[in-house]
């Protein structure tokens, strides 16, 4: 027996999910790194508006409108802008090499199906096996941002962690309610502009966006 | 065991004897074509394979018995190796001898045969092109064992000619761990056949080549064997792929010799789309730094775990 084509496409656009967090693992130039954020936010919305058709859930319309409009649109072109003003384009020596960062990757995926397991029990969902998925969204956005210099890279991870949040809401209980997806696509946003003015003022402190610069930081005498 | 798997069983050998040169020129025309040269003629392979075959070979003064025996021993390996694979038909009666990870060990054997005659007149290229060569397959093979097991669990069985039956009999559905492997599996085949993101070909220049270094010492009737495996390597692979990959068209079950007549035509059209494939492939992409490699190696590794992982939670 084989599920229906919508299921088997939700599948697949999961998959990708997964596939495209290690894209973004792998990544060294951070415009493509910023592309790769709009991807999966574009794979996000459609399989939102898949769901969204199978179940008839009005809800999970507004939802994928608001992932196209925020994750797809606005913040990545924000990034851009970002990216051209501050003249960082590379992420070159992360922490560990790129592929020992994805073979760690792998460990950490296979915990999370793991820790997605007793959940995917409880839930009623259609989507439910997918959570594994989010969950493994969630840490290898996590893995991003512990492994990279660059403050640029570090927000692109935290924002990728977000499409893993909304994934796994999508797939454990069909959407978060819409005041609470409304006030985290806004929080989101303001972050990205509170972040935004925080690069600059980093910059002009150590001329530098490696991170690693702060811990140096002492006070002055 | 019918009379009609037998003949199958000697059409597969026989049909990729005959078949690997001819692939390999396929492949050379195409990329030719694509880089905007006049293409060598389709059976320039064997007019080489001839002409190699009428010289006398030259045997350094040092060279071991090893040496003299490694290109009998890589061909036979390649040559087994294609006994097992079901390029046409699922029946083999070879197929219950061997299963894909005894496969995925011929091709190890050849390799290991390769590198150690690459060593054994000890000049410098031939130890480089075996150290290279080592360090390829000592990645590609678990990316490869992956690949297979990933089919494997999709049809409880390694027997390849099983698990192509099963894949090509199952009901279509999209199937992303299957999506992921095949993507694996083509990175694997780029790297284990010498082609461009690993290895180039087409090169006698001494900082980027890995098989070629091997057999740079080899002339005469044991470089025709080397090459003969050479390309004999590439056919199999691509068997392989259509195996687990392009399962249809290859004869099923109890079918009769009308479905093996089918199976000729089908293998032909899909060898002459990889083929364009293949060739396409290398022209797009530049060729990788040596050091590079085991990123894209470790890149195809990945994928395949990944498929298996992505099987396993999604039990498709």
């Amino acid at each position: 027996m084989i599920p229906p084509l919508v299921m088997q496409l939700l599948d697949s656009l999961a998959a990708l999910l997964l596939l495209l967090s290690f894209a973004m693992l792998a990544q060294r130039r951070i415009v493509t790194l910023v592309d790769l954020f709009a991807l999966q936010g574009a794979v996000l919305c459609a399989a939102t508006l898949l769901l969204a058709w199978r179940t008839g859930e009005v809800n999970l319309y507004l939802s994928a409108a608001l992932t196209l409009s925020v994750k797809v649109i606005a913040l990545p072109r924000l990034l851009h802008a970002m990216i051209r003003r501050l003249g960082v384009y590379w992420d070159t020596d992360p922490l560990l090499n790129i592929s020992g960062t994805m073979l760690v990757g792998v460990p950490i995926v296979v915990f999370a199906f793991g820790l997605a397991q007793p959940i995917s029990a409880l839930a009623s969902t259609a989507t439910r096996s997918a959570i594994g998925i989010a969950i493994a969204v969630i840490l290898l956005a996590f893995l991003t941002m512990i492994t990279r210099r660059k403050a640029m890279s570090q927000v692109i991870g935290f924002l990728s962690m977000e499409n893993g949040l909304f994934f796994g809401a999508m797939c454990a209980s069909y959407g978060m309610p819409m005041i609470v997806e409304l006030g985290v696509a806004l929080d989101v946003l303001v972050a990205m502009l509170v972040l935004g003015v925080f690069f600059f003022q980093i910059r002009e402190q150590f001329d530098s966006l490696d991170l690693d610069r702060l811990e140096s930081r002492r006070e002055a005498p | 065991m019918r009379p009609i798997d037998w003949f199958t069983q000697a059409l597969a050998v026989a049909v990729a004897l005959a078949a690997a040169p001819l692939f390999l020129g396929w492949v050379n025309q195409c990329r030719a074509w694509l880089q905007n040269r006049r293409a060598a003629s389709l059976w320039q392979p064997y007019l080489g394979l001839r002409k190699l075959l009428h010289k006398d070979p030259v045997i350094a003064r040092e060279a071991s018995p090893l040496f003299r025996a490694a290109p009998y021993v890589v061909f036979a390996a390649m040559l087994a190796a294609a006994a097992v694979i079901p390029s046409m038909g699922t029946r083999l009666p070879m197929g219950a001898a061997a299963d894909a990870i005894v496969l995925v060990g011929l091709f190890a054997t050849a390799r290991v045969f390769l590198a150690l005659a690459a060593m054994d007149v000890g000049t410098p290229f031939g130890t480089l092109g075996a150290r290279r060569e080592m360090m390829v397959g000592f990645l590609a093979e678990p990316a490869l064992l992956m690949v297979v097991f990933v089919a494997s669990l999709i049809s409880a069985t390694t027997a390849l000619p099983v698990i192509s039956e099963h894949l090509a009999l199952r009901p279509l559905e999209l199937s992303p761990s299957l999506a992921f492997t095949g993507v694996a599996f083509t990175m694997v085949l780029l790297a284990e056949n010498a082609r461009i993101p690993i290895d180039n070909p087409a090169t006698h220049l001494e900082l980027t080549m890995i098989h070629e270094a091997m057999v740079l010492e080899y002339s005469g009737r044991h470089l025709a064997l080397m090459e003969f495996a050479a390309s004999l390597k590439l056919l199999n692979y691509a068997c392989i792929g259509f195996a687990l990959f392009l399962p249809w068209g290859s004869a099923t079950g109890r079918s009769g010799p009308l479905a093996l007549a089918l199976a000729l035509p089908a293998l032909g059209a899909k060898l002459a789309l990889a083929g364009a494939a293949l060739a396409t492939i290398e022209t797009v992409s530049a060729k990788l730094r040596v050091f590079r490699a085991p990123e894209f190696l470790a890149t195809a590794f990945l994928l395949a775990v990944l498929g298996m992982l992505v099987h396993l939670l999604l039990g498709d």
